[in-house]
């Protein structure tokens, strides 16, 4: 595995809405994406989605949701920018699954897990780059509200995926 | 008139970064092996001997094909294919060949 290098910055309310979708389907696997405009890299639409697979070991989308979801995202202008799911028996960290399934280079993947044993508000959220079967994993950055997405000064440096 | 096949980011390497291609053919069969003729590269990444892969999803309009014919849709000028990587996962192992 990498080392840690890039962050995901995300908004509180976004974070609680994983965090509750993973708990609400435990102990299935929850699933879902946060799009956000095309190259921002901005996770600003939470959409859950159903995991058709219903096991507690593997997600997948529906197929037709799917279709459903890229179309809309295609409108909006729109990419996902988060494709999350749970882990609900082990550790919040890409499994060869994962690794092997994962599509979308340009995606933060994130991972919570709802295994035995961690208190509530002690839930494991973690975030990773998943291109061509290497795994980064990256800090989380939990802020009250997303910067504005205004240009940032010239001085800041400018994150680029 | 043709065939618009929209593709997917992580297949767009092989159509020089196009979003969407045109193609020809009477089946999706054809359609792929026309693609494959200006896009090398881009027909294994969709199927393998058995058909379709597992974890790319193509759809004739709003169909899934594998509801409808599978490689041997039927397809015609006006159509549009949609190819989309499945977005899956999870704790458990799957077989390693189910996968590009």
């Amino acid at each position: 595995m990498g080392r840690v290098t890039g962050v995901l910055e995300i908004d509180k309310v976004t974070y609680d809405a994983i965090v509750a979708h993973a708990r609400r389907d435990h102990p299935d696997e929850a699933c879902g994406v946060v799009a956000g405009p095309v190259g921002s890299n901005r996770p600003e639409r939470f959409i859950a989605m159903v995991n058709a697979a219903r096991s507690p070991t593997f997600y997948e989308f529906d197929s037709q949701d799917l279709l459903t979801l890229y179309r809309e995202m295609d409108a909006r202008d729109e990419e996902p920018v988060v494709v999350y799911h749970s882990h609900t028996a082990t550790e919040a960290f890409p499994s060869r699954t994962d690794i092997a399934l994962a599509q979308e280079p340009g995606a933060h993947y994130v991972l919570v897990s709802t295994r035995e044993g961690l208190e509530p508000g002690q839930e494991e959220f973690r975030s990773f780059r998943i291109v061509d079967g290497q795994v980064t994993e990256e800090d989380v950055r939990v802020a009250s509200a997303l910067q504005p997405s205004s240009p940032p000064p010239p001085s800041e440096e400018q994150h680029t995926a | 008139m043709s065939i618009e096949v929209r593709i997917p980011t992580i297949l767009r390497q092989h159509t020089g970064g196009e979003k969407a291609v045109p193609g020809e053919g009477a089946t999706l069969a054809d359609l792929l092996t026309d693609l494959e003729s200006r896009h090398p590269g881009l027909r294994a990444r969709l199927v393998d001997d058995k058909g379709l892969r597992r974890f790319v999803n193509v759809y004739l309009n709003d169909e899934d094909v594998r509801f409808l014919g599978g490689l041997e849709t039927p397809v015609s000028d006006g159509d549009s294919v949609t190819v989309l990587p499945a977005v899956a996962g999870g704790a458990a192992a799957v077989p390693s060949t189910a996968v590009a």
